[in-house]
């Protein structure tokens, strides 16, 4: 079966707060066709620099490469760290969380799929875990594995299109109104629930949803 | 174990939620549920985690690691991996995740009667919201209820009809405090679902409830 891309991709569903017809029409952004050769989105910047961290995990993967993790260490540990601190950890557990994620990466580096996220995607994914862990103490359900897991070399078309579309959400990110932006980056980080963001900011519950679906909006006009 | 066919989706909320990592366990084990069935919403789910990724690269400040951490973590890889979980035997009716809540399979499911041969499995997950799978004989009907908070249910075999539409294998039904509903079983075949519910589960007022049929008839 063939893996369907498909980011923020509207669809019929019915949401927990609203009726289904106040809800504009979306059109998907990432109903992907991608045609070898030809990546679908223009992005800024070279494909050796959007791709880097990639050829660094597969240093991991491939020769135990020390040096490629100090590099990604140097690079990501600190964010880690910064990411659970203002999670509610205190500064002695993040540190420490931090080197388990690190650690993590460097066993898990087999596993990591480039055509189906970035590096700092997958960096994301292993500290909100730990923090699931750790912090919440809970346990994390994950999907079933697709079957076919990562193939040896993927196309790297594939690889470059997916870097592209994501530094593309970045930048859609980056220029989100400020408002916006720090609800979205409160929902990541804060470890708050739409009610806790209400009453840590003192906005309204309806506002708060409003807006984040505003910026989810946003996110997607930019990305088509 | 994919499905093209399912009709009543994840919302955003829920799956920026998960991919956050911000909802109560039962929450978070109905969307790896749905996500291993649906690729669809999988893959709406990996954009949501893509946000997180730049969020995390774009921090305005970052917290510095100490001297040694590199070297401590160093050491930390020497231990080696920790041990990958056991792979389970498949399970046409229970997902992955589902299986892990079960310890088994759909034939290891340890089934209480909360009577007219409805039957359910309460599955261990952390207070604030709570999961557990039904049993709906062929062609009976759960009795009218109401529920405490927000209620999620996903089809794993069979079907259901109810006032709101009919749900297959993989389909979620999201209801609310306010949707007073009927669910009945198709004659074919019995139904498992997956119920997952915000409010803490009272056996005293739940019993009660599922035990006077038709109530609101
Ligand atoms: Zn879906």
């Amino acid at each position: 079966m063939p893996r369907i891309v498909v980011m923020f991709t509207e669809i019929d569903t019915v949401t927990l707060d609203e009726p289904v017809a106040e809800r504009p029409a979306l059109k998907p952004w990432r109903t992907k066709k991608r045609i070898r050769g030809k990546p679908v989105n223009k992005a800024d910047g070279s494909c050796e620099t959007r791709t880097e961290w990639v050829s660094h995990v597969r240093r991991i993967r491939d020769a135990q490469d020390q040096a490629a993790f100090a590099e990604l260490f140097q690079h990501f540990a600190p964010r880690i760290k910064a990411f659970l601190i203002k999670s509610g950890s205190d500064a002695a557990l993040a540190e420490e969380c931090a080197q388990e994620v690190m650690a993590t990466l460097w066993h898990k580096a087999h596993l990591f799929d480039p055509t189906r996220a970035t590096v700092a995607t997958w960096v994301f994914t292993i500290a909100r875990n730990k923090r699931i862990d750790v912090l919440r103490k809970q346990r994390r359900p994950e999907p079933e594995d697709l079957g076919w897991g990562p193939e040896a070399e993927p196309e790297q078309d594939n690889v470059i299109a997916l870097q592209q579309e994501t530094a593309q959400l970045r930048n859609a990110i980056a220029a989100l109104p400020e408002a916006q932006r720090e609800l979205i980056e409160k929902a990541y980080f804060g470890d708050l629930s739409h009610r806790e963001i209400a009453s840590a900011t003192g906005l309204p519950l309806g506002t708060i949803k409003s807006r984040i679906r505003l910026a989810l909006d946003r996110l997607r006009h930019a990305m088509n | 174990m994919m499905s093209n066919d399912i009709k009543h989706h994840l919302t955003d909320d829920l799956l920026m939620a998960y991919a956050a990592g911000t909802l109560p366990e039962a929450f978070d084990l109905m969307v790896a549920t749905h996500l291993s069935l649906c690729d669809h919403c999988r893959a709406r789910a990996e954009s949501f985690e893509a946000v997180g990724g730049c969020v995390l690269q774009d921090q305005d400040a970052t917290a510095s690691m100490s001297d040694s951490s590199l070297a401590a973590t160093m050491a930390l890889i020497a231990q080696g991996a920790p041990a990958a979980k056991p792979a389970r035997p498949g399970c046409s009716v229970l997902p992955a995740p589902l299986q892990d809540y079960v310890g088994g399979g759909v034939n290891d499911i340890k089934w209480r009667s909360i009577g007219m041969g409805v039957k359910q499995a309460i599955l261990p997950t952390t207070r604030e919201a709570t999961a557990r799978l039904l049993f709906i004989p062929a062609g009976a009907a759960v009795p009218d209820h109401s529920h405490n908070g927000i209620e999620l249910t996903m089809v794993l075999q069979g079907a259901f009809s109810d006032e709101v539409d009919h749900f297959a294998r993989g389909d979620v039904e999201i209801a609310d405090e306010d949707l007073h509903h009927t669910p009945t079983a198709d004659i074919s075949e019995d139904c498992i679902c997956l119920a997952v519910t915000d409010a803490p589960l009272k056996f005293n007022k739940l019993m009660p409830r599922l035990f006077q049929p038709f109530l609101r008839i």
